[in-house]
């Protein structure tokens, strides 16, 4: 592990002033993502400034009828929280089906949406890769894609030497929830604080594989802001995995039902990052959710999907599989719909 | 580059100084000669190093000592300070719950951390209502143990165990 210095500041303010003045600087939190890298050499910054202790760990009512989760909150007290289990089951769900136990109490509310993908040769520091190593290019293309997006990306096979080349997926289930669930992300940065809508947190690749998010160098997240939903709303989340638990997932889907109709649904485990089917969003508004109205909505949202051809077959069985489990959580959340 | 630490494992309290690099497991093993958290992969995915760290089970592989200067740590060994078992170790004994015994330390820590998540009602994946009641069925253990991987696989006489010591807890 390449050597570092090691800071706790004493209040965010200090914590963003350290990172913004040092270009080779990152924020720890609770570090189950970061010193994994560390160890691997994915991660090689010359200051680790140590936030886990000065954000609040709190999840507490907003004004309106929200909930704040503090930015140093576990994945784990979040996913107890009886607030959190009544109100927004969906995010308690993504919570559960995400990681271990041992995990889940140390990794945070501010570092989960922040967790880099789980790519294999995004990890192996021997194999070029443009998130890890921009313009040195994409090992993953015509590699093993089982993990791989299916949406968002450029073409069925892109150019594995061009440096805008990757087709990795954003791991957290969390992330999915917190995106259908129109959640805020509360920022702290150099030059002050800013609210950003969580869809809006994550990238597509874009021309710059190497930035998952549209956070600056120095910018924290303080806290994550969820609304308030209207009474009766119904919300679930449904991953599907190679393991029955611990494991990432191949698809995964999140999804919102108020009792006015207007159903969202974000989707894991098929881009870059968690993804809004708006399309399908659209296609459902005011429609009676039936098996088959969701499978057309999701044939519509699909119909740009590129399946990535690779090892063991490649990816393309995500197509059918986001389909099927798309219809699976709506018709659980809305039991007395007509099929 | 140095910073000094001051840790509490097992009840004895530790001031050093320690690289930054240092993770809490290899503090704990080759610093302070503590070998009952083992190191199995060191990357967060076997759980063999779990202890648990101010009252909750964690991975001390993920840890960086500095990170947790003031800790409070208790391995497996600090379970049984006066050479009593504790119930979830007995429980272990009883349900011939290890083979080579490697894994076992951190699954001991895993499961007496189980134990307090479930009595404190913290539901898991494996549970139906998520604002009910938590049963400690096979799928509930099964589902909060899966951070703890027994290469021997004795999984079928650890979960009757960890179910064996929630029972005598209750």
């Amino acid at each position: 592990m390449k050597p570092f210095a090691y800071a706790r500041p004493a209040d965010v303010a200090e914590a963003v002033r350290d990172v913004a003045a040092e270009p080779n600087a990152v924020f720890l939190a609770g570090g189950t993502n970061l010193v994994d890298h560390l160890k691997l050499g994915v991660a090689r910054p010359d200051l680790v400034v140590d936030v886990r202790t000065l954000t609040s760990g709190e999840v507490t009512e907003l004004p309106g009828g929200g909930l704040r989760l503090g930015a140093a909150s576990t994945n784990s007290a979040v996913a107890a929280d009886r607030r959190v289990r009544e109100r927004y089951p969906v995010l308690a769900q993504a919570l559960l089906a995400g990681a271990t136990g041992q995990l889940r109490n140390a990794a945070t509310t501010g570092g989960n949406p922040l967790q880099r993908t789980r790519c294999v040769y995004f990890s192996d520091v021997t194999t070029p890769c443009n998130k890890r190593e921009p313009g040195s290019g994409c090992t993953a293309v015509g590699g093993y894609t089982r993990y791989h997006a299916v949406l968002g990306t450029a073409a069925a096979l892109p150019d594995p030497t061009a440096a805008e080349t990757c087709i990795a997926t954003h791991p957290s289930d969390m992330a999915v929830a917190l995106a259908a669930l129109d959640a805020q992300v509360q920022v702290l940065g150099p030059t002050g604080e800013r609210t950003i809508p969580f869809s809006e947190l994550h990238r597509l690749v874009g021309d710059e594989p190497s930035r998952d998010t549209e956070l600056e160098h120095g910018e924290l997240i303080t806290a994550i802001d969820l609304p308030p939903l209207p009474a009766g709303t119904r919300s679930a989340y449904r991953k599907v995995r190679d393991r029955a638990s611990y494991a990432f997932a191949l698809v995964s889907v999140a999804a919102v039902v108020p009792p006015d109709g207007d159903v969202r649904i974000a989707l894991g485990g098929v881009a870059h990052k968690p993804w809004r089917a708006t399309r399908a969003e659209e296609l459902l508004r005011g429609a009676e959710l039936t098996d088959s109205a969701v499978r057309a909505a999701m044939d519509a949202e699909l119909a740009a999907a590129q399946p990535q051809p690779g090892v063991g077959g490649g990816n393309g069985f995500k197509i059918p599989l986001v389909n099927r489990t798309v219809v699976a959580t709506l018709r659980e959340l809305t039991p007395e719909a007509s099929r | 580059m140095d910073a000094e630490v001051t840790l509490t494992v097992d009840g004895t309290r530790h001031q050093l100084p320690v690289d930054t690099r240092t993770t809490l497991l290899d503090l704990m093993r080759e610093r302070l000669g503590n070998t009952s958290p083992k190191k199995g992969c060191d990357h967060g995915q076997c759980g063999a190093c779990t202890v648990l760290l101010d009252g909750q089970r964690q991975l001390s592989c993920l840890a960086l000592a500095v990170a947790h200067d003031g800790a409070e740590v208790v391995t497996a060994d600090g379970l049984a300070p006066a050479g009593e078992l504790h119930p979830v170790q007995q429980a272990f004994l009883d349900s011939d719950a290890f083979q080579c015994g490697y894994c076992t330390p951190g699954q001991i820590c895993s499961a007496v951390g189980v134990l307090d998540e479930v009595s404190r009602g913290w539901p898991s994946h494996a549970t139906a209502d998520l604002t009910g009641d938590v049963e400690l069925s096979h799928d509930e253990v099964a589902e909060r143990m899966s951070g703890n991987l027994c290469r021997c696989a004795a999984y079928v006489n650890i979960v009757p165990a960890v179910q064996q010591a929630g029972g005598a807890q209750a």
